[in-house]
Parts: structure tokens; C-alpha cells; sequence
């Protein structure tokens, strides 16, 4: 299991802050797979990846990445501070 | 140095007082503030600025760890609010001390450059038509590059 968190724009669109997900995915890429085949509002917040940025364990990675040892990922669109 | 993400409100010429007094190690403080902006048609209601709590304090102190490494500073701040603000409320400031201007004023640069694509807050603009996030600009990314 797996804590996955969504910011801004992807939370409101996936329509939940975080949940719990089973997942047997190997890399970042795999698990949004995943999702996307989920339901449609799952497939609208993935459409564009270069749109999207994650965050593995709360350091910002890519989508490539292995999730091996992970136990939160997060998904936001690129960050607008200061 | 500190790192503070908060959602109330601060007084600047506090911190700024604070943070400057009774320096004899740092000849030059720079701070820059980010206040929220109007939009062109003046009709800005108020931003919200959602975080990611578990992230944000790690993410700035990270930042905040380069520009020590990479200038002379003899102190930092940054104070970070998320939450709702009105416009022409402060968002954030850092400040900067060191012994040498070109120091201060590059270090500052350098914070704010990372931390508006690299820290996790993300601003949501509210008007009488509807909300609709900030979106990031190519040259707030560009900026980065030239560190």
C-alpha cells in the first residue's frame, strides 16, 4: 500500500486530497498508468504529464522513477511560490 | 536562519528590525517581500495558497542550505503564509545577511528564484467570474538556469 497525495488543480480534478492505493506498479509512469485506467477523471488529470510534476517521499523525482521502498507519492501541477 | 510556513500574517519592519539589529559580523541585509498582486482589471478578490505541509519546511531549509553553501551569509530568513490573503497582503520575505552587498542582494535572488518553482505552494487567483490557479511561467523555470 501507498499514500498518494494530489495538489491544486490534479486534487480537484481527481476530486480527493489522498488515498490508500494497491498498487504493484515499478516506476512512477506505471502506477499513473494505473490510475489513469481507473475512471475518466483519473485519465483527465494524467492527460499531459509535462503538465505534472511528482514528489516521491517529499522530494520531487520524475516519472521514472522506481517506486521500490516508496510510501508517499504525490502529484501537483509545477509549484507558483513567492 | 529560519525557515517559518505560517498562515497568519507578518509585520514586516518586525522581522526586518529583528533580523538587522545588532549585526557586527554582517555589513549588508537585503530582504525582498511578495505582495499579492491586483489583476490587470483590478478585480482580484482574494488568493488562496494551498501547501504541501509535509513537504514545504524540508523543501525551503534545502534551499535555504544551498545559498549558504554557495555565498558568504552570515544569516537567512524566509517566512512563507498559505492560506487566503487579499490583495496587497504580504505572501512571503526573505532576508539576507552577510558581510558584502553582492552576496546579500545574489543570495536573495537565488532563494526566490528556487523557491517560486521549487518549494510546494501553488496560488489560486478568485474573482467575481470564477477561480482559476496561477499557472507557472517558462521564465520563472528559465530563471533557474543562470545559478
Amino acid at each position: 500500500m501507498i499514500d498518494v497525495l494530489y495538489f491544486a488543480w490534479v486534487r480537484e480534478r481527481i476530486g480527493l486530497p489522498k488515498e490508500r492505493v494497491e498498487t504493484g506498479a515499478a516506476t512512477v509512469a506505471e502506477l499513473v498508468e494505473e490510475l489513469k485506467a481507473r475512471e475518466e477523471r483519473y485519465a483527465a488529470a494524467f492527460a499531459d504529464l509535462s503538465a505534472l510534476r511528482v514528489a516521491l517521499d517529499q522530494e520531487l523525482s520524475e516519472f521514472d522513477a522506481p517506486l521500490a521502498g516508496v510510501r508517499e507519492v504525490a502529484f501537483f501541477p509545477p509549484m507558483t511560490g513567492g | 536562519m529560519a525557515v517559518r510556513v505560517q498562515e497568519e500574517p507578518f509585520a514586516l519592519g518586525a522581522e526586518v528590525e529583528a533580523f538587522a539589529a545588532g549585526r557586527r559580523d554582517a555589513g549588508a541585509v537585503v530582504s525582498f517581500t511578495g505582495i499579492v498582486r491586483d489583476l490587470a482589471s483590478g478585480d482580484l478578490n482574494r488568493m488562496v495558497i494551498e501547501h504541501y505541509p509535509g513537504m514545504t519546511q524540508a523543501a525551503l531549509e534545502a534551499i535555504e542550505a544551498q545559498a549558504r553553501e554557495r555565498w558568504e551569509l552570515r544569516d537567512c530568513l524566509i517566512i512563507h503564509r498559505h492560506g487566503e490573503m487579499a490583495p496587497g497582503d504580504m505572501i512571503m520575505m526573505v532576508a539576507t545577511a552577510s558581510p558584502h552587498r553582492a552576496d546579500a542582494f545574489e543570495a536573495a535572488e537565488f532563494l526566490m528564484d528556487y523557491l517560486k518553482s521549487r518549494a510546494p505552494f501553488w496560488k489560486k487567483e478568485i474573482t467575481a467570474q470564477g477561480e482559476s490557479w496561477v499557472e507557472s511561467k517558462a521564465e520563472d523555470e528559465d530563471a533557474l538556469a543562470r545559478w
